[in-house]
Formats: C-alpha cells, structure tokens, sequence
C-alpha cells in the first residue's frame, strides 16, 4: 500500500512533502499525545492526528513514518508546513471527521494485508 | 535525589569516543524544539549504527530535549559514541524536580495548558526515556537543575562502526 493510493481514495489535500507519496505505509497510530505517539508508533507508519503545531514534524521525522494526515479540517499552522516541507515530511488535510478518517484508512491498509488471522 | 536502570556505568568512560559533541538546547520556547534530536539522529545514521539503536537514540534525546524546551532556563545535550555504546547526556539550568519517584510515574506531569494544549504533558516523557535506554539515571538538584544520563547499547553482532 503506498501512500498515494490512500490520498487518492480518500481525496487526501497534500500540504507538503509531495516526494514522500511514493512511500510505503506499513500501518497506522492514532493519537494527540506526542509521548504516546513517540512510544508506541513505528517505522512506516501513517500518523492521524488533530494537532497542527510544528512539533508534529520533529515526531513523524524521528519515527520515520509514512506521512501525517490532519482531520476535521484542522490545518497545520504556517510553521508546520515550512519545516514538513524544509524536511519533505508529507501532510494530508481532510475534513473527514477522525473516525471515519482513520476506519477508511485501516479498511485500506488491512485489506492489503489480508484477513487478520486472529479473527 | 535520584533514580536510575542498570548497573552504574563509570567503565564507559574509560573507552575510546569515536564521536563526542555537545548541543546547546534552549530552555522556555518550542521554537527549535526537537531540532537537536534531528541533528543527532542524522549523525547517529551516518555512523551505520543499526536502525533500531538510531530510533531508541532519537526517541530519549528527544523525550530530554522536549523537557528542557518546557521546563528548564537552558540546558544542553551531549552526544558521546564508542564502539559499543551511545551515551546521551542531557543536563540543564532551571527549577529541577522536586520529587523525582513522582516525576517517573506514568501520568505525572505539572505542564501547562498551554504546553498541554500542543500535545505535550502526558506524562510520559521520562519513562519512556527509561524505557527505551539500557543504562538510565536521572538526578536533579530543586533550584539549580536536572541531570540525565542514558545509555543504549550497540548490537555487538554488527559491524557497522
Ligand atoms: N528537565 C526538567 N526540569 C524540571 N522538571 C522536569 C524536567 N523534566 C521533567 N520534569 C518534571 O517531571 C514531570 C514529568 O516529566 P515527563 O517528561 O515524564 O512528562 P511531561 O513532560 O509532563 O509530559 P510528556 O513528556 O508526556 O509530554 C514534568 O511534568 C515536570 O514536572
Ligand atoms: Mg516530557
């Protein structure tokens, strides 16, 4: 699953980081707390979130994720976008609500993975 | 007052430093929060220092570098590589921490609205800093500062440095 065919299927706005489309998402992290987030969120991961500060951009940078999607239209503040851009780290705005935002994204990412085996 | 993981490790200062550097850090503003943990992750990678290392490196000196951002008058990071070890240092001038054991419990924190409203003050921040370092020691004196000290391990089974 790369991430431009998560932005196509869900009209995704990009922001910023264009050239990190091509990436491959690995999976999801939900979450507003940035200790949480930093703690548990992986490699390739696709960060949703309703934070707009620029701290945003450190977090995704040093946990090597996927991309941040920002929902119920919440927009990066002008800094934000500066440094995700200075550090090509890709934003997608949408005004999706965040759980039908993120039940959407997991639809698309589990399905690519196939039945999960616990179930 | 103090807490720690691990056994002490005055040994690590008797190796040979591939790479030591100190950042500056400065306290009361995010605005270039999380800028020296970036700096000492690129470096970290550019050392071919295994990828799991690098990400536990990046996630403790950010974790400290946030702390004094919200905390601290000013404070600094230094960065110390051998073959077998990253030790991260982070010590700085400000209020230090009362209670130490209270500051370590998941779920502490006395940050502000303010600082709460960007997503900080979880109040966990330093157990994961304990939790992500294989030698951890925390020590601060009320009214001078806080001193930290982390240190992670390198696979031995890789030769990349
Ligand atoms: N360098 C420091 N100087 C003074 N007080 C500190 C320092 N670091 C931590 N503290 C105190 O310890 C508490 C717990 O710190 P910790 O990093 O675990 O959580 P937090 O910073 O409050 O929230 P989070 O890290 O989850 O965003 C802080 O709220 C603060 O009171
Ligand atoms: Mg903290």
């Amino acid at each position: 699953m790369h991430l431009e065919d998560i932005v196509k299927a869900l009209k995704l706005r990009v922001v910023s980081g264009e050239d990190g489309l091509a990436a491959e998402v690995l999976g999801g992290y939900v979450g507003d707390l940035l200790s949480d987030v930093m703690a548990n969120s992986k490699e390739g991961d696709l960060w949703i979130t309703r934070q707009t500060h620029q701290n945003i951009v450190a977090v995704a940078s040093l946990k090597d994720h996927a991309g941040i999607i920002l929902v119920q239209g919440c927009n990066p503040a002008a800094d934000t976008l500066d440094k995700a851009r200075k550090e090509g780290v890709p934003i997608m705005v949408t005004d999706m609500p965040g759980f039908e935002a993120i039940g959407k994204v997991y639809n698309m990412i589990a399905t690519k993975k196939g039945p999960d085996p616990s179930t | 007052m103090a807490a720690w993981k691990g056994l002490t490790t005055n040994v690590l200062s008797h190796e040979p430093a591939l790479y030591e550097n100190s950042f500056p850090v400065e306290g009361g503003t995010y605005e270039n929060a999380g800028h020296v943990s970036s700096q000492i992750k690129a470096l970290l990678k550019g050392m071919k220092i295994s990828k799991e290392v690098v990400r536990r490196a990046a996630l403790v000196t950010y974790e400290s570098e946030i702390n004094i951002c919200s905390y601290a008058r000013s404070g600094k990071i230094v960065l110390r590589v051998t073959p077998e070890h990253v030790t991260i240092e982070a010590i700085d001038e400000g209020q230090g921490i009362v209670d130490i054991e209270l500051a370590m419990q998941e779920g502490y924190s006395t940050a502000t609205d303010r600082i709460r409203e960007m997503g900080f003050g979880a109040g966990m921040g330093l157990c994961n800093i304990k939790n992500f370092s294989d030698f951890f020691r925390i020590t601060s004196e009320i009214g001078k500062g806080t001193h930290l000290k982390m240190v992670i391990r390198i696979d031995k089974d890789f030769d990349g440095i």
